[in-house]
């Protein structure tokens, strides 16, 4: 019986150290490529952090944007974003070795945000932030439009967005309508004043053919038990002399 | 002073026209319309009225100076109209030579109202002009020289304000600062003196026709505006603010008086239009109860009005106050990286205090940028003068629907209001004129009009240069206010006084049958002349306490109004105004009486 026991345990104890063994080998290659891998990573992480050099951050509003047709953003999703970049830099900026793998996304918040670099392998560094901004500016308009977003909605913090002027007809309209107003008002006033004109030669035709008329009425003058009324002059009008106020005294309350 | 006067001239179109002199060129038909006028008067006024309120409870004061000022002094006006049948300057001949300068007075004020008035119709204009473009051009604001960003004067004031202060009157800083005429304005001023041209060529027998759609039109537009002001979202906010009396601005002295004066202009009382509608009346005509319906009219398009203007208002504050909330929450959003739509406004309160609490730092960094949005501030902002029509106006006009149609409709009413007018005050001019012998004979009416239309407008184009509107200023809050306060005053005390409160009191019972009950004799005796008194010591001592008068002045580099004292030659001009015209009354006195005693000393020596 013990004579087993100490088998099982002696298959155990070999059990157990090939399990090390194999480990250790495993280790051992771990340990062998972690440099490389690690390396690869930690100049990822260096080049892609926020606010590292040549680095931008981006701004999504999704929900305000689309309100219930949002999309989730996803992996596929910043593929998408990454290949936009690496199109915007080969068409714009005039490196045409640009992968879509030389893009480095990070830091993905729920907001949605995230900060991205672009690396040139041939010269082993990030391209330089100016050309990045350049080759964006420059292509906003496909981006937005590639998530059916706007410049409110789709934000590169530190690229401004060229904002479109309103457009301008040659002449302004505001000249063609007062101009339309005034030579109305002007046309009006000219036949004012023509027809005033003409209505006072009319008169002035007819009262010298009154005038003669009127000399036959002039003497007919009202009679009013003996005494002749003064005939009313209709322009001027009549003061009552019986109510002319002249010196008279104040009266009390 | 802020006497509002936008709604004293829309009182008196026809009556100064035929209240100077003349009676008999004023068609019948016309004259109901004239009257009308008068109560489209509160129309512009609702828009003053709105800065009342903005100011503090609104309803209660207006109602009980309507009451106690407002129907006494025009039952006052209107009899001695009627008793006199004649226009204010021989009206005030008939109760005592002395007084003649009381007409004067009247016509003067006219004068320098005609002047500067036309200028908001220029504004009317131009903006009219510019309604017809999809977008508006005060809805945005224009980009910088390099596209990025927009204009840094726009963006610390509003697009509204920028259109206002910088395209249409291209404000300089201070009143010293003249800059030159801007030749926009300057053609909407011409254009503007045309019109009103066209429609005084003829003499009034023109004018009455025009009276019938300047008077009429408004009100079409503003039943369209309740309609529409009614049905925006966040008009109950501004209706409700309408009604609700503050009840510790109520123990505030300058309501009172703000709405006594606004009561004063908005019936026009002593410009003479008054007397001259009143004596065409049949002398059996119970004066009194045209007074009580003519105010009551008065106040209810009063109201009415301002039902329009505070839905208005309440849909420009809502609109403010939602975009306020929204940035906030875009700031805090973009802060702390939230999800995007997790802030809402009705949790913005509580995660407020949450990331105080858990970010103090990044909190604290922001938070001079977070704005503690308000309705009852939003409400609360005041705008002054001729701005509130023009600024807050087409702000909540942009806002709506189709703004183009809101917008030409609300300019066309503001037009037609103005034009009416304007028609009075030249009229006012024009008549004594016209009717001099020595004037009429030598030029024909065509040409003297003409001829006044063109003197107004050439003074009339210092208000299109660059500090226009300062002078401007000067002329809206200065030409009128104490003057008419000086000529009601002197009327009430003339007829109480000089003439005999009892012998008016018997003729009145002669004309109408009925003598004027203790409540009218009264106030007309002793509480208008106190209450006139009491409104012009208060502006008195406000002038003398303050040292010097001040005016608001645009400063584009902080996109807001700063506050400065006038230099000496403006005070000089204000001056000039005020005594030109109250001047008038003591010169003609003295003028009569010497004249007299001269007489007397010719048919003594004889």
């Amino acid at each position: 019986m013990s004579s087993l026991r100490t088998k099982g345990k002696e298959m155990r104890d070999i059990y157990l150290n090939e399990i090390i063994l194999k480990g250790f080998y495993s280790d051992r290659m771990l340990v062998a490529l972690l440099p490389a891998l690690s390396l690869v990573t930690v100049i990822h992480a260096q080049l892609c952090q926020p606010g590292a050099k040549d680095a931008f951050k981006v701004r999504l509003s999704l929900k305000t944007a689309l309100g219930d047709k949002a999309y989730t953003w996803n992996e596929n999703e910043e593929y998408l974003f990454k290949a936009m970049v690496a199109f915007s830099i080969r068409t714009f900026s005039s490196r045409e070795k640009i992968e879509i793998s030389n893009v480095l996304l990070c830091n993905v918040t729920k907001r949605v945000s995230f900060w991205f670099v672009v690396t040139d392998p041939s010269e082993n560094q990030t391209v330089p932030a100016g050309e990045v901004q350049g080759a964006i500016r420059m292509n906003r308009n496909r981006i937005n439009n590639a998530f059916i977003l706007n410049d409110q909605t789709l934000e590169f913090l530190e690229i401004p967005a060229t904002l479109g002027p309103p457009t301008e007809p040659s002449t302004p309209i505001w000249v063609i309508i007062f101009s339309v107003v005034f030579c109305l008002v002007i046309v009006g006033i000219v036949l004012l004043i023509v027809s005033g004109i003409r209505q006072r030669r009319r008169k002035s035709k007819a009262s010298t053919e009154m005038t003669d008329v009127e000399d036959k009425c002039e003497t007919m003058v009202t009679i009013e038990n003996g005494i002749p009324c003064d005939t009313l002059d209709s322009k001027e009008g009549r003061t009552n002399r019986a109510f002319a106020a002249g010196d008279e005294k104040l009266t009390p309350l | 002073m802020q006497a509002p006067r936008e709604g004293t001239a829309a009182c008196s179109p026809l009556g100064q026209g035929a209240g100077a002199w003349k009676e008999k060129e004023l068609p019948r038909a016309a004259f109901p319309l004239a009257y009308l006028h008068c109560l489209l008067a509160p129309v512009k006024e609702a828009n003053e009225q709105a800065k009342l309120q903005v100011e503090g409870g609104f309803l209660i004061p207006y109602i009980i100076m309507l009451v106690v000022e407002g129907m006494p002094l025009l039952y006052l006006e209107l009899a001695v109209g009627q008793r006199m049948r004649q226009g204010s300057i021989g009206a005030w001949n008939t109760i005592s030579p002395y007084l003649r300068g009381v007409g004067i007075a009247s016509v003067v004020v006219s004068f320098f109202l005609s002047m500067y008035y036309n200028v908001i119709n220029a504004w009317a204009f131009w903006y009219l002009f510019h309604s017809f473009q999809d977008p508006l051009p005060w809805s945005s604001c224009p980009l910088n020289s390099n596209l990025t960003s927009y204009d840094e004067e726009c963006e610390k004031a509003s697009s509204t304000q920028y259109f206002w202060y910088r395209k249409t009157l291209n404000i300089s800083p201070s009143i010293e600062e003249n800059g030159g005429i801007q030749w926009e304005q300057a053609l909407c001023l011409i254009l503007a003196w045309l019109v009103v041209y066209l429609c005084i060529l003829r003499g009034t027998e023109s004018t009455g026709k025009v009276v019938y759609v300047t008077a009429s039109l408004p009100y079409c537009v503003l039943i369209i505006y309740l309609v529409r002001g009614l049905t925006l979202h966040g008009a109950i906010n501004g209706l409700a603010y309408m009604f609700t009396p503050k009840i510790e601005q109520l123990a505030n002295p300058q309501t009172w008086i703000n709405a006594a004066t606004q009561i004063f202009f908005s019936l026009g009382l002593g410009f003479g239009s008054l007397i001259a509608f009143a004596s065409y009346n049949e002398p059996s005509n119970n004066c009194q109860k045209h007074a009580i319906i003519v105010s009551l009219i008065n106040s209810s398009t009063s109201i009415f009005a301002s039902i329009v203007t505070f839905s208005i208002y309440g849909f420009k504050a809502t609109f403010n106050y939602e975009n306020c909330i929204n940035k906030v929450i875009l700031l805090l959003t973009n802060t702390f990286d939230l999800e995007d739509g997790f802030l809402t406004p009705g949790n913005l309160e509580e995660t407020k205090d949450y990331l105080a609490s858990a970010y103090p730092t990044e909190y604290s960094k922001i938070f001079p940028d977070i704005k503690n949005c308000s309705l009852e501030s939003e409400l609360d902002t005041a705008v002054q003068g001729t701005g509130l029509s023009f600024i807050v106006y087409t702000e909540a006009i942009k806002n709506m629907e189709v703004s183009q149609l809101w917008s030409v409709l609300y300019f066309v009413m503001l037009l037609m209001l103005g034009i009416g007018s304007m028609l009075g005050n030249t009229a006012a001019i024009l008549t004594p004129l016209t009717d001099s012998n020595t004037i009429s004979s030598r030029l024909p009416k065509e040409a003297i009009s003409g001829l006044v239309c063109l003197i107004s407008c050439a003074i009339g184009l210092v208000f299109t240069m660059e500090a226009g509107n300062y002078w401007f200023d000067i002329f809206n809050d200065y030409a009128a206010t104490l003057s008419l306060l000086l000529i009601v005053l002197v009327e009430t005390i003339a007829i109480c006084y000089v003439y005999g409160l009892k012998r008016f009191e018997n003729d009145l019972q002669v004309m109408t049958g009925c003598k004027p009950n203790w409540y009218w004799k009264i106030i007309w005796a002793f509480v208008s002349p106190l209450l006139i008194i009491g409104l012009f010591i208060f502006y008195l001592t406000d002038y003398i306490l303050k040292g010097t008068l001040q005016y608001q002045a645009w400063d584009a580099t902080q996109g807001q109004l700063v506050t400065r004292d006038y230099p000496n030659y403006a005070l000089a001009v204000i001056g000039l105004l005020v005594a030109s015209s109250t001047m008038c009354i003591p010169l003609v006195a003295l003028g009569t009486f010497i004249m007299n005693r001269w007489k007397k000393g010719k048919t003594v020596s004889v």
